[in-house]
């Protein structure tokens, strides 16, 4: 037995999972592999809040165990997976990288952990993102910055920033982020790996630390397709425990991988092919459309007429709910307490006051705004029907095609502090992922280039509800005519 | 000074009994360890999510169902937003659009003229009923204040009525009618002192005549029937007293001061409160089906007040009797079981239930309460007693103290009289009758009466005979004795 780290840390989780079944490595020595690019790099890409070395060896002592003796949990036991840091495992922390849950350790495992934990998955430390993943740097962590490793004075995106960056950098084979405005997208996107929202209702919230309900999802990160594929379809699956899980049967997307591609037809969306656009994404999304002409897809122009709306209709949802999502943090039970508090309801004022970042609490007063009495109809109501006419613009384009290509982002990832001060332009770098939110429905974020300037370019394709297979499938198909090799500097 | 009305509408806070709490699998429950019965969904954890108990929206269906209400076929929640310590999320689930029961009626009995007398009846609108969930308990300290979440997540109906009653005794009523209803049917133990019933008040006053509403006081958190009470009759004298003298009554939430025994107006700091109410995003609306309801109304025990008229109707029992039994739905289901055994005489076995039983339970419980499921007689077994006393076989004297027998032990009357030898005896024939000529000739009024053709008169006549029997004798044997002798045929 024996691989070499630098072998161990470039290869994609499914062969890691291959060579752990030939007994060419061991779950110990994989776990040391990127313990030790995670000691060599996170100095400077700042992916992981917090990472307990000596408690993951130790799983993986236990998972080299079970597979000695025939008793491997599954195909998969032993392989570390590194998590955004608002996924409930209990005994692990749950920060949300926001002050106010600072110490805070999640005293139950939810769904998504359950499932990873059940399949012998190793938890592999605490992932940066933005505070109560309300952001599209990661620079809103209360915690620390996240850098992207294609280049460290450049942002990974956010909000699953270190969910991200720590693929990209090899920190980890893997990792789960969640998307509830293109937070697992736009940063796969900007650090050049593979992101997938899934539909609304196929992976169970229990156990995600809610910021707008009816749009969150958890979604896996990883270097490929294949790898993306598998992890989803270890997290997904009804859940009693979630009343807006999808409760009938699901496809598994690694089975709907393993037939031949059907070439179909994608719908470019005019929409989003208007002003705004880096020229060299365009330029590079020029590139993907001719590999899936070649390919033999038949490409059409789509309209989403609604699109425009899409953004003012995700700023009054997300923050509606999230303003009633995050009233419990107030430092009664569990979370940061003031000692400056003078009674009962100043405690509320300074332990929210002390706990909040700004954008936290900009968004809070937002969504307590359009709820109030009296603008309630004006903004929440009205927002919930347009949200549902963008929904039905999707739902007519799909009767033409099969998935719909966009940009992910209008740029590569924009430099650290460029857009801090700007929060609506910060805002607009979600532009191309929002309405799949909105519309609940499973998009896909893949690398597709280099910039001049060396960072990762890519694309979205956007399917079908609970199409997760078909949508893989189609990814497939580019990624098998145009494997993404660069890596970053860092790595070497 | 003019004559006043009062307008009353209440607010009926019940607690549905549910194994688990409203949106989670804890434990619901009272008087236990402090947060012991929470999980992280009660304590409002990061990523927890509410699962709606079905139980509780059968409870609050059963309970439109016995008052009549409409109920819709699909149940949504909305979140109501407020910060306080007792409420982990700082938002309550509740109903603001759609609650679970619309309309309804309350049938209600005021006092009679007498205990012994029924008294005047009236309905009661319901303007709706929702299903929310209960917060937690705080406990203030000089310096501290400490929260129990215990109670938190616990199915709460809050019954709305519409401005229908006139006065603190009507209102006393509509508490007593729904708890005598919900406890029937197992909807909830409307326990007020465990905090299962609470109501809020509202009150205004108008002179006799007027059609519009004056403005109207509310009294939070009434929780006792006597709070409701005092508080209402406090709350009209003030009112009129106001207007006597010219003022106006301000529409404000006042608090009911139990131990001073008057009201008086709540700080208004956090008067209007924005509660920024909105549908809930993790709870899908539920659809519940038709037939399920259908399945819930056959499995409900009749309405109190429809047992009694059948009770006083159809068994031509007395509303003594009727309002002991019916009104305690654990007598009336003993009541029940006893007739499913021995149907014959519905007078005699209902008189044991309200008199004896009663009676014995309140001996053996000296200043407690003995319930129903700690009494050992058992209701075939005294229904087989009354039917031994029908037979001939059992005297009414002599069933005294099987009765008190039967009670102590849960035995069968018939083993006792075994075991003690009790036995209605033939009387020597002879003997018998020399008796009966005794009583006869004692009491000629009463012989005559019976030689007009009244045969009732001849019970005047057993007493005395079984008191010469020492109660031993067999009271159907003595009557037709005596008929014999009365009528000149011995």
């Amino acid at each position: 037995m024996g691989m070499e780290s630098q072998t161990i840390i470039k290869s994609s989780a499914l062969s890691l999972g291959k060579a752990l079944r030939n007994k060419q490595t061991s779950s110990l020595e994989i776990c040391q592999a990127f313990l030790g690019q995670v000691d060599q790099v996170d100095k400077d890409v700042g992916a992981f809040i917090s990472i307990d070395p000596e408690k993951i060896l130790k799983a993986a002592e236990a998972a080299d165990t079970r597979r000695t003796s025939g008793e491997e949990l599954s195909p998969l036991d032993g392989l570390p997976v590194a998590l955004k840091d608002l996924i409930a495992v209990e005994g692990e922390p749950l920060t949300c990288a926001s002050r106010i849950l600072k110490d805070f350790k999640s005293p139950y495992t939810g769904t998504v952990g359950s499932k990873l934990l059940s399949a012998g998955l190793i938890p592999f430390g605490r992932l940066n993102m933005d505070e109560f993943a309300m952001g599209s740097s990661t620079e809103n962590s209360s915690v620390k910055l996240t850098r992207n490793p294609w280049n460290l004075k450049h942002a990974p995106g956010g909000s699953s920033g270190g969910s991200a960056a720590s693929v990209a950098a090899r920190e980890c084979p893997w990792s789960l982020g969640s998307d509830t405005g293109g937070s697992i997208r736009q940063p796969a996107n900007f650090c050049g790996v593979v992101g997938l929202k899934p539909t609304y209702g196929r992976v169970s919230r229990f156990g995600l630390v809610a910021f707008a309900s009816s749009l969150d999802q958890i979604g896996p990160i990883g270097r490929c397709i294949d790898d993306v594929a598998v992890l989803l379809d270890v997290i997904s699956g009804h859940d009693p425990y979630d009343s807006t899980s999808w409760p009938n049967e699901l496809d598994a997307a690694t089975l709907a991988l393993q037939v031949p591609v059907e070439p179909g037809t994608l719908g470019l969306p005019k929409e989003y092919f208007g002003e705004g656009i880096d020229p060299e994404i365009r330029h590079n999304m020029e590139a993907v459309i001719e590999s899936y002409r070649s390919l033999g897809f038949t490409i059409k122009e789509i309209s989403l007429p609604h699109t425009e709306l899409a953004v003012p209709t995700y700023y009054i949802i997300a923050t509606a709910e999230a303003s009633s999502n995050l009233s419990r943090y107030d430092g009664v039970r569990y979370t940061h307490r003031s000692d400056k508090a003078k009674d009962a309801i100043d405690l509320y004022y300074q332990s929210r006051g002390e706990g909040f970042g700004q954008e936290v609490k900009r968004r809070v007063i937002l969504g307590s705004y359009v709820l109030s009495s009296g603008f309630y109809d004006a903004y929440y109501k009205r927002a919930q029907q347009v949200r549902t006419l963008i929904r039905d613009d999707f739902l007519e384009a799909f009767k033409e095609v099969d998935a719909i290509l966009t940009p992910t982002t209008p740029t590569p990832a924009f430099k650290i502090g460029e857009k801090t001060d700007d929060p609506l332009s910060m805002y607009l770098a979600d532009i191309f992922t929002i309405s799949v939110n909105l519309a609940g429905l499973p998009g896909l974020a893949m690398p597709s280039g280099v910039s001049n300037s060396g960072l990762p370019m890519g694309f979205q394709l956007i399917g079908q509800p609970f199409k997760e297979g078909r949508l893989l499938q189609v990814g497939h198909a580019y990624e098998d005519a145009n494997p993404f090799t660069a890596i970053p500097e860092i790595i070497n | 000074m003019p004559e006043y009305e009062a307008v009353i509408g209440l607010e009926v806070h019940v607690q549905l009994k549910t194994i688990s709490k409203m949106f989670t699998d804890a434990p619901t429950g009272f008087g236990k360890l402090p947060n012991s019965l929470t999980n992280a969904v009660v304590m409002g954890m990061p990523g927890t999510l509410p699962v709606l108990n079905k139980g509780a929206i059968e409870q609050a269906i059963r309970f439109g169902l016995i008052f009549g209400s409409e109920i819709p076929e699909m149940f949504q929640w909305d979140r109501k937003n407020y910060f306080y310590p007792d409420s982990p999320k700082n938002y309550q689930l509740t109903q603001l659009d759609a609650p679970c029961c619309l309309g309804g009626k309350v049938e209600i009995e005021l006092a009679g003229p007498s205990r012994n007398q029924m008294g005047e009846h009236l309905v009661i609108h319901l303007d709706h009923a929702h299903l929310e969930e209960d917060v937690g308990k705080l406990t203030h300290f000089s310096k501290d204040s400490l929260v129990d979440y215990n109670r938190a997540g616990t199915p709460l109906l809050e019954i709305v009525t519409k401005p229908d009653l006139h006065s603190a005794d009507q209102a006393v009523a509509l508490l007593q009618s729904i708890r005598m209803h919900l406890t029937a049917a197992g909807v909830s133990d409307c326990d007020m002192e465990k905090g299962q019933m609470r109501c809020d008040a509202n009150v205004s006053v108008r002179p006799k005549g007027q059609n519009s509403l004056n403005p109207r006081t509310e009294m939070k958190n009434l929780n006792s029937i006597t709070g409701v009470k005092n508080a209402i009759t406090y709350e009209i004298k003030r009112q009129s007293r106001v207007y006597d003298k010219g003022g106006t009554v301000t529409q404000e939430t006042r608090r009911w001061d139990a131990d001073a025994d008057r009201t008086s107006s709540m700080r208004s700091k956090e008067e209007a409160h924005d509660y920024r109410y909105f549908p809930d995003p993790d709870l899908l609306p539920v659809h519940f089906p038709r037939e399920r309801i259908e399945e819930l109304s056959r499995g409900l025990p009749e309405r109190v007040f429809d047992r009694q008229r059948r009770y006083q109707e159809t068994l031509d029992l007395p509303y003594t009797v009727t309002s002991v039994i019916c009104y305690d739905h654990e007598l009336a289901s003993f009541f029940e079981q006893g007739m499913a055994e021995y149907d014959a005489n519905p007078k005699a076995l209902a008189n044991y239930v309200a008199n004896e039983l009663q009676r014995e339970r309140s001996q053996a419980a000296g200043d407690g309460y003995l319930p129903m499921s700690g009494v050992k007689l058992d209701a075939p077994a005294l229904a087989r007693m009354v039917k031994l006393i029908d037979d001939g076989k059992l005297t009414k004297q002599l069933a005294r103290d099987v009765f008190v027998e039967m009670f102590s032990t849960g035995k069968e009357a018939q083993a006792i009289m075994d075991e003690k030898g009790i036995k209605v005896e033939v009387q020597d024939a002879g003997e018998l009758e020399q008796w009966c000529r005794e009583a006869v000739a004692g009491n000629d009024v009463a012989a005559q009466q019976v030689r007009d053709g009244n045969d009732k008169a001849v019970n005047s006549f057993i007493g005395p005979v079984m008191k010469a029997s020492r109660g031993k004798a067999n009271p159907q044997q003595v009557r037709e004795i005596l008929l014999k002798v009365i009528h000149g045929e011995g």
